[in-house]
């Protein structure tokens, strides 16, 4: 699935500008605490969480994310969006919650 | 190669800076993914320790042929009790760290998980030391 998928899937809001449309995501991912996500979430995932603080790319970074989704409307601070434009990573952002994301990237054949 | 950073305690926003430089300069160098994120995730844990519990402190990273060898070094509050500290969802950060996600109380056991090699040393009320060795291509040796 691509990037491009996803965010039409979502109809999420790229709040990034790092180029992504034929980028793909392998797998979906959950998760709120920082650790679980390092420990745990594969390369080129979609990253679904609610936070939007400056660490998430950090944590983007160093797993390789494919793309963050920030679910329930929550702010991606702007000083987070700044760092994922230096750093290559998508951010977007989507009113639904991490479960109803997730159940819709699987239901469209997200492993 | 070695690399020294200065972290600053208290400063989420700047933490990361130490392991994403050294994940950048070992990509170039063309070292595997998997061993990559295993330095960087284990690094990346460390240093966010020292940001929320211990003010700050150094970084060493030493990048060598076949492995790298990361020393954090801090004058926080040490840790009492190691092996309590290194089970699985033990945690004593602030509310403000939980609420950004940290102090899910898996540091150190990603540490260990990811580290060929993990030492930590500490004093309560002097400091930690941790020290982190990952071998580049671990099939070799």
């Amino acid at each position: 699935m691509t990037i491009n998928d996803v965010q039409e899937i979502l109809n999420a809001t790229v709040v990034t500008q790092t180029p992504y449309e034929n980028n793909e995501v392998l797998s979906g991912f959950v998760g709120d605490l920082l650790s679980v996500v390092m420990g745990k979430a594969k390369e080129q995932c979609a990253w679904i969480t609610i936070q939007g603080h400056i660490n998430i790319i950090a944590v983007g970074t160093l797993i390789n994310v494919g793309c963050i989704i920030v679910t329930e409307s929550f702010k991606v601070d702007d000083d987070a969006v700044k760092k994922a434009n230096e750093e290559d990573i998508v951010i977007m952002t989507t009113q639904f919650s991490s479960y109803e994301v997730a159940a819709l990237l699987s239901k469209s054949g997200l492993e | 190669m070695n690399l020294h950073f200065d972290v600053e305690g208290g400063e989420f926003i700047s933490a990361g800076v130490a392991s994403s430089k050294v994940k950048k300069v070992l990509k170039q160098l063309a070292i595997q993914p998997e061993i990559i994120r295993k330095i960087s995730v284990a690094m990346y844990e460390a240093e966010i320790n020292m940001v929320i519990h211990a003010h700050g402190g150094v970084i060493d990273a030493e990048i060598m042929p076949d492995y790298v060898h990361v020393i954090l070094k801090d004058e926080g509050p040490g840790i009492e009790n190691i092996e309590l500290a290194m089970k699985a969802g033990y945690s004593t950060a602030s509310r403000l760290a939980r609420e950004m996600g940290f102090g899910a109380g898996m540091g150190l056991a990603n540490m260990k998980r990811y580290a060929d090699i993990l030492q930590i040393e500490s004093e309560p009320g002097k400091g930690t030391t941790v020290e982190i060795t990952v071998k580049l291509y671990p099939e070799q040796s």
